[in-house]
């Protein structure tokens, strides 16, 4: 393939990996934001929407509407799984940091065991909504000027677009949750001081169930929004689990303008390096990027400096 | 690690822990009139099978398959009054397909469970990590692995691989046809590690030999989700596409793969690893209308199916898409489970030949399989009949290759044993046992 398009492919490749990372993320540096727990079950949660998104979408034979139905109702369940698993768990633990991240690791097994026990160790496809192949067209300077070439190859799906589309709009979504709402206030009171927003009158206990319900929703969210590129499959929580550690620590913890930076450059970069050179050395960058912002920035790339 | 010692018939590995109780009261109270038959045998003990099993980890879908195949056929040699007069029994393992657990596996076999034989492990990674423990530990470990590393030589005495042929014999059986019916320059993607290797290797020369050319070799890493990336590099000029794929994204590999090329693909080619217990009618495969499969055993029903396939699928419950007929959404590992029951059956020929008494003619096991030459198409030999070779301890048999047409894979060729054979690179009879 030519470089141009070549280019063109592996950015696009980037972008739909960087909108589903970003709306992960994003979950998992709210829960980090909010009640300073780091959630290792998160990558869970994200496998459990894509499972779930199997689960209702054949249930509802298929088609379009199943998807739309497990794209409503999927996070929802996995929200109210982890509003559960914050009152019986992370509640009984004090939200202590070193104890939560046992007790979330301790969450990530029962989730994946239960997943092989009940959906099976197989990859399961959820049919998309739509799916048409967009040929996309290269600009080339012949002869004769500039004139439209259609590359071999060079080519999206519909849903590739619509899942870029969904991921930007969920996000801006929970922007303006944060900053115009008084759920996002209560939120960032909680964030800021735990103890004085109680003692103004925050429930903070019903704050943190939510917050931790709506990282989880997040998750589930992209993990719907991906299975019908990738299918659903119990393991596939772990390395989404670590590229959204790396998204989160780049981005700097609890703040949502970083993550979706981080998302976008991991993303893409992946999507680029991967390309020309190799899927290993993507890793390599990402990991060594990891190494020098916590170096050099510990506090990530948008983070505030803790107080 | 759950470990169960039950004959009962086929059923999922993770639902065993739950139902164990009841399972092995079941399992206890059903083979209560066999201990009868076993009564005139020397020791009516039961000869103990370890297996090895990719329960969880990237195997686990195949796994399941190997768990299923493999109590079908015991239940049926134990109906037949076991082996050597003793009943048979299973000792199942997780390995997490996992090398490293592979070997504490092997290891648990002969130390702990007294296992008179180590069988069942697939994925070559965990084979090559744990045949050498076997090796230590003088336990003959039958593998159903298709890698060549058993005939390469780098294994041991004490490992095996009656009941599969290996990917340098299956490719030498395809690389003809492809030339002649597809074309002659081949863009091969495959896995990034020693089964891809293997592929990588063995088809390049393959196809050189019959005047083709690899114009690209792309390797993909095992944990890779998505893979348009890699399409990008295959060179225009391609005219065939070889791919082999195995692991949990493989169906996301062949999706994509239809989505980047659209309407203008060239010839393809796969093994059906890249699509083993998937089902050919999901959504986004219909671009695999016309293109070509290899296939161990062929999973659908054809015309000219031989009474051994319709007992082997009987005794497994299998349909004639080769699907569970319970549930027609579960598609099997057809096209390499069959190894399980085959080898299952070299195990029960090798002790029966030997006079099998126990762990301390481990050795004479070994020597009588060795022995074995052909191995005609029966019961025993559901997927066609086969040429041991005791000094590389690998199999040789048929392959089919396969066309999609109507969503199903319709065999067109069947390639002669001799088309997989190659000369000799290690002689095991020659180490010490």
């Amino acid at each position: 393939m030519e470089f141009g398009p070549h280019l063109m492919l592996a950015v696009l490749e980037g972008a739909v990996t960087a909108a589903v990372l970003a709306l992960m993320a994003s979950g998992l540096s709210l829960v980090f934001g909010v009640m300073r727990v780091v959630n290792v079950a998160h990558g869970q949660f994200f496998m459990l929407g894509a499972v779930l998104a199997w689960a209702v979408s054949s249930a509802l034979g298929g088609g379009a509407v199943g998807f739309v139905a497990a794209l409503l109702l999927a996070p929802v369940i996995a929200g109210a799984l982890a509003v559960a698993a914050d009152l019986t768990v992370l509640k009984r633990v004090g939200y202590d940091p070193e104890r939560t991240i046992v007790a979330t690791i301790g969450l990530l097994y029962i989730l994946q065991q239960a997943a092989l026990m009940t959906y099976g160790p197989e990859a399961r496809p959820v049919a998309p909504p739509f799916n048409d192949r967009l040929a996309l067209p290269w600009i080339e300077f012949g002869p004769e000027g500039p004139g439209l070439i259609w590359p071999w190859g060079l080519s999206i799906t519909s849903y590739k677009l619509f899942v870029m589309g969904a991921a930007a709009a969920v996000l801006a979504g929970l922007w303006a949750l944060m900053t115009r709402t008084g759920i996002g206030l209560v939120m960032r009171a909680t964030q800021l001081d735990r103890e004085t927003a109680q003692a103004f009158g925050i429930p903070v206990e019903r704050v943190y169930a939510g917050v931790f319900g709506l990282g989880a929703a997040l998750a589930a969210l992209a993990g719907v929004l991906i299975v019908p590129i990738q299918q659903a499959h119990y393991l596939m929580g772990g390395d989404a689990l670590l590229l959204s550690f790396i998204v989160v620590i780049i981005g700097g913890l609890g703040s949502l303008g970083g993550t979706v930076i981080a998302a976008l450059l991991i993303g893409l970069s992946d999507g680029i390096v991967s390309v020309f050179f190799s899927p290993t050395l993507a890793k390599i960058l990402a990991t060594l990027l990891v190494a020098l912002v916590l170096v050099f920035r510990p506090e990530g790339l948008m983070g505030k400096a803790a107080r | 690690m759950p470990v169960t010692k039950t004959d009962a018939g086929p059923r999922s590995p993770a639902r065993r822990s739950a139902i164990k109780t009841l399972a092995a009261a079941a399992a206890g109270t059903a083979s209560l009139p066999l201990w009868a038959r076993y009564a005139g045998a020397q020791s009516a003990a039961p000869i103990r099978i370890g297996f090895q099993m990719h329960a969880t980890g990237i195997g686990a879908a195949y796994g399941r398959w190997y768990d299923r195949t493999t109590r079908a056929a015991l239940r049926l040699i134990n109906e037949a009054g076991g082996i050597n007069g003793r009943p048979v029994e299973l000792v199942t393992e997780d390995d997490g397909t996992d090398p490293k657990r592979g070997a504490e596996v092997v290891e648990k076999f002969a130390s702990l469970h007294r296992c008179d034989v180590g069988y069942g492990t697939l994925f070559s990674h965990v084979v090559m990590g744990s045949a050498p423990r076997a090796g230590e530990l003088k336990l003959p470990y039958f593998v159903v692995s298709e890698g060549h590393h058993v005939a390469s030589g780098a294994l041991n005495r004490w490992t095996l691989q009656p009941g599969i042929t290996d990917v340098k014999s299956q490719v030498l059986a395809m690389a003809p046809f492809v030339r002649e019916n597809l074309g002659r320059k081949v863009t091969m993607i495959f896995p990034d590690y020693a089964f891809g290797h293997d592929h990588r290797d063995f088809f390049s020369q393959a196809i050189e030999a019959q005047g083709g050319e690899v114009v690209a070799k792309l390797a993909i890493p095992p944990t890779e989700t998505s893979f348009t990336k890699y399409f990008a590099k295959i060179p225009r000029e391609t005219e065939v596409i070889y791919h082999v794929m195995v692991g949990p994204s493989v169906l996301t590999f062949v999706k994509e793969m239809g989505e980047f090329f659209g309407p203008s693909r060239p010839e393809i080619f796969g093994f059906i690893d890249s699509l083993e217990s998937v089902d050919l009618q999901s959504p986004g495969l219909d671009f695999l209308e016309g293109t070509y499969f290899w296939e161990g055993m062929p999973r659908y029903v054809q015309p000219d199916q031989t009474e051994f396939d319709r007992h082997y699928r009987a005794a497994i419950g299998i349909d004639e898409n080769g699907a569970l007929a319970a549930d027609p959404s579960d598609v099997s590992a057809y096209a390499h489970m069959f190894g399980c029951w085959e080898t299952l059956y070299v195990i029960k020929a090798g002790m029966e030949a030997c006079g099998y008494r126990g762990p301390d003619d481990r050795a004479a096991l070994v020597e009588a399989v060795e022995a074995m030459t052909e191995m005609p198409l029966s019961n025993d030999h559901p997927q066609g009949a086969k040429l041991f070779n005791g000094r590389t301890h690998q199999v040789f048999g048929p392959q089919y290759i396969s066309k999609v047409e109507n969503g199903r894979l319709v065999v067109q060729a069947e390639t002669p044993i001799e088309a997989g054979f190659y000369p000799d690179e290690v002689d095991y009879t020659t180490q010490s046992l």
